[in-house]
């Protein structure tokens, strides 16, 4: 009886385990499908809804937009849509379409440009990201209500393939800022079949994704996967490799590391920071550690006394130890930032002025009236719920109190109470940072413009503003690059934010995966993936 | 029979209406919107986006409009997932989880039941102490600490299951059993104390005196009364179990509903708040109405009250 018993549960856990060695990976890779950890259910596959990473990830294998991702240096244009492009003093952009076809059959036009840039521009859309079109001419107007008339926006469709784009001022990189997701076109007639041009709600993307790109979309099944499969009408098919790439979106960083380490996964989206130095110490070839166009900073309030007083600033940024805190907190190879904008742009060489230096810090905290930190007011430090956040909240109090001698008080919100806020400007010190959004310096220097949305510590310099303002109608590639680190130099000599570190890139990826090449906005050509 | 469960009903709306009243003011009240996030939102986008949700109504008109949404069933579109609406969510993802806790259910009770009758049986003995130690640690281990262990043991190291996901029967085996083992040890617990308290009484004697078989005084005779306190138990308990485990989803990646319970708040998607709790309301109500029904057909005694 026992006996019988045991083998009917061995028969029953041998049904589960065919002893065989494969595993899922390998049998993708016969298969040529890519298994990727994407972090977390996007919102919406709407490239003019979608906020998210996630989401843009999925966005950029099924939608081409005129300039491609570059499969190497995402400073660089790479042919899309549009096969060649000119312009005239960088502000009149002409793009020449090449002869292409959506997932349906239809050809995909200069018009359907004009449209996508209608839809993303109108008010009662509210797309978050209509902001990343403001460069065009009559685009801000256009968006904000103030003209109705799409025909006055800088866009226009010359001929079926000839698209014309206006600018409001020069932009010699516009190339970098059209790959992001809100410029890419969709399919006029499909998103007027499920809904009118402007309705948020508009479910097309759910009913029929017709789309242009290397891929399309197969199957979507929300927290569960997003399965692309190769699009055989996309003009570049034959340089497709993969016949398909499904998307998981795994939210818990344990669970995608022990799939990963099973061989579910060809690549994990990130490691639990607890790992990271385990397979540093094991020399795993699967850990990557790359650069990411993204800053950690602290916001400095400087409306609120005594951080008004750019001694004061400058005292608690000489205090924080960058390298004590990449070292013993973060742990994944992040770098201690001296400067705002993260390296990795060619050309652009902003000075590096925050530093650890103990002894400055002491000297400037004395002479803005604070001798080893006495009457010090007691601040509030705020971050948002996260234990990382708070390891480095607690180790910069500490850095504080026994530098300078002062008191702060760290406190935590969470994520929607604290972004409202530090909006508000409701804090003294808070955590932030920011992730750019396109190759260009000011992709971060923007946010600290007087004028600027996102100018949590309410910064305000004139001559910040005209140097940023300047470099846009300078010609000179270099001089603009070096009107813009001008620029910053002046910013951090007021010091309205403490930069802490750059971020990194940390993920695994299976050995076998080829052509996946680092990138630091981590936008990929998923059209020169292959496997080896 | 048919007048209790209408009573039953009956005394469901007001309690349904109570917590929509409640849910809809405190999630009013909950600093932050559906709109805060780290790129600050344009004055002008924020105005459309109120306008298009109906947030810019006056509260009461949101609060009837809302109500008569939840009685009509037909929801607004989600501000977390255009296109979607509360409705498309919950028939998507209540299936999923009514399947895990089903599963779940079942595991916890193929393990608690007998654990708890042979500890009651053998009280005292090896056979008591061994499984009822065990119930202990079952109890005091959260499922986000089982839940890996048991993928890291039969994912990562034996290869026999995958450790996430919900694609194939296989899949359903670690989520189920790791929402079931924690439950498992409740129900091992109260049906030894049921079935403690059943055994001494005087009806149990007179079987014993009868000469009955001790298999059958215990299986026939004691589990009928010593289950009772795992009946009451097990109506919030289903209820809980198919509405869906955050953990457990979140660990084990399972498209469930209880992932969007939580999801909901911290997005403030004020549609999707109102009909999550609303539905875990009502099914509360349902699974307590059942027990109800299956104690009175179990206790003859509570037929004539």
């Amino acid at each position: 009886m026992t006996n019988r018993l045991f083998c009917s549960a061995l028969i029953v856990i041998l049904c589960f385990n065919p002893f065989s060695s494969a595993t899922p990976t390998d049998d993708a890779i016969e298969e040529g499908i890519l298994l990727l950890g994407n972090g977390s259910e996007p919102h919406s596959l709407d490239p003019h809804i979608n906020s998210s990473m996630n989401g843009h990830h999925v966005i950029v294998s099924l939608i081409e937009g005129l300039i491609a991702p570059h499969p190497t240096d995402d400073s660089l244009p790479h042919p899309g849509m549009a096969y060649k492009w000119e312009h005239e003093n960088n502000k009149v952009w002409t793009f020449h379409l090449r002869d292409a076809k959506w997932t349906n059959g239809d050809p995909v036009t200069a018009h359907d440009f004009v449209y996508s840039f209608k839809r993303i521009l109108s008010p009662r859309l509210g797309s978050q990201y209509s902001e990343m079109l403001y460069s065009m001419k009559n685009a801000k107007e256009y968006n904000e209500g103030e003209i109705t008339d799409f025909s006055q926006v800088g866009a226009k469709a010359l001929d079926k393939l000839t698209l014309r784009v206006t600018l409001k001022e020069p932009v010699p990189y516009f190339y970098n800022i059209i790959k992001h997701n809100s410029w890419f076109p969709v399919h006029p007639e499909t998103v007027e079949k499920y809904g009118v041009i402007d309705d948020p709600a508009n479910n097309w993307i759910r009913e029929e994704y017709v789309s242009n790109g290397p891929f399309k979309l197969k199957n979507w099944q929300m927290n569960q996967i997003i399965e692309v499969e190769k699009n055989p009408s996309y003009w570049n098919a034959d340089q497709v490799k993969l016949n398909g790439i499904k998307f998981y979106p795994i939210v818990s960083e344990n669970t995608e590391d022990q799939m990963f380490n099973s061989g579910a996964l060809h690549y994990s989206y990130t490691i639990p920071t607890d790992m990271i130095p385990v397979y540093q110490e094991r020399n795993d070839p699967t850990l990557k550690i790359e650069p990411f166009l993204g800053v950690y900073y602290y916001s400095l309030n400087t409306k609120v006394p005594p951080l008004n007083n750019p001694k004061v600033r400058h005292a608690l940024s000489y205090a924080v130890n960058r390298n004590t805190i990449v070292r013993r907190i973060t742990k994944g190879g992040q770098l201690p930032a001296g400067n705002f904008t993260p390296p990795g742009i060619s050309g652009y060489e902003p000075e590096s002025i925050a530093s650890f230096n103990p002894k400055r810090a002491r000297e400037l905290i004395t002479e803005a009236g604070f001798p080893n930190g006495e009457g010090f007011p007691k601040l509030t430090l705020l971050f948002n719920t996260l234990e990382s956040h708070k390891a480095i909240a607690e180790a910069i109090q500490q850095m504080w109190k026994s530098i300078l001698g002062i008191d702060v008080e760290i406190r935590n919100q969470e994520w929607k109470v604290f972004v409202n806020t530090r909006h508000e400007g409701n804090f003294e010190i808070a955590r932030n940072g920011w992730i750019g959004d396109y190759m260009y310096p000011d992709t971060f220097l923007r946010i600290l413009q007087s004028d600027s949305g996102q100018n949590d510590a309410q910064y305000s310099n004139p001559e910040y503003d005209r140097l940023i303002a300047e470099s846009f109608s300078e010609s000179d590639t270099q001089r603009r690059l070096d009107l813009l680190a001008e620029a910053e130099a002046i910013m951090l000599n007021d010091m309205p934010i403490i930069p802490i570190y750059h971020y990194v890139r940390t993920y695994r990826i299976d050995p076998r995966v080829m052509g996946w090449n680092p990138t630091p906005l981590d936008v990929r050509n998923f059209t020169n993936v292959y496997f080896e | 029979m048919l007048r209790f469960i209408l009573i039953r009903l009956g005394q469901a709306i007001p309690i349904l209406l109570a917590i929509y009243t409640i849910t809809f003011f405190m999630v009013r009240a909950a600093p932050g919107g559906p709109f805060s996030q780290e790129r600050k939102v344009a004055p002008h986008i924020l105005e459309q986006q109120m306008e298009y949700y109906g947030f810019k109504d006056p509260l009461p008109v949101q609060f009837f409009r809302t109500l008569w949404q939840h009685i009509t069933f037909e929801f607004p579109p989600l501000t977390s997932y255009p296109g979607l609406t509360s409705k498309d969510i919950i028939v998507d993802t209540f299936p999923v989880s009514l399947e895990l806790g089903l599963l779940a259910m079942i595991v916890a009770l193929a393990i608690g039941l007998p654990i708890g009758i042979l500890a009651a049986a053998k009280k005292n003995s090896i056979l008591d102490y061994a499984p009822m130690s065990l119930a202990m640690v079952g109890i005091c281990l959260p499922t986000f600490v089982i839940g890996p262990l048991l993928a890291l043991v039969f994912g990562v190291w034996l290869g026999w299951l995958n450790i996430s996901g919900w694609f194939s029967f296989s899949d359903r085996i670690l989520p189920a059993s790791t929402l079931g083992l924690f439950y498992a040890a409740y129900i091992a617990r109260l049906t030894r104390g049921g079935m403690l308290e059943t055994l001494n009484m005087d009806y149990i004697r007179s079987a014993r005196a009868k000469g009955a078989p001790e298999f059958k005084v215990v299986i026939v005779h004691a589990l009928r009364g010593g289950i009772m306190p795992v009946v009451s138990f097990f109506g919030p308990a289903l209820a809980g179990l198919i509405s869906g485990s955050f953990v457990v989803e979140t660990i084990f990646q399972v498209p469930g509903l209880g992932r969007h319970f939580i999801q909901a708040a911290l997005s403030r998607d004020h549609s999707l708040i109102l009909s999550t709790v609303l539905f875990y309301a009502a099914l509360i109500i349902v699974a307590n109405m059942i027990v109800d029904i299956v104690q009175i057909l179990l206790n003859p005694k509570l037929r004539y009250q």
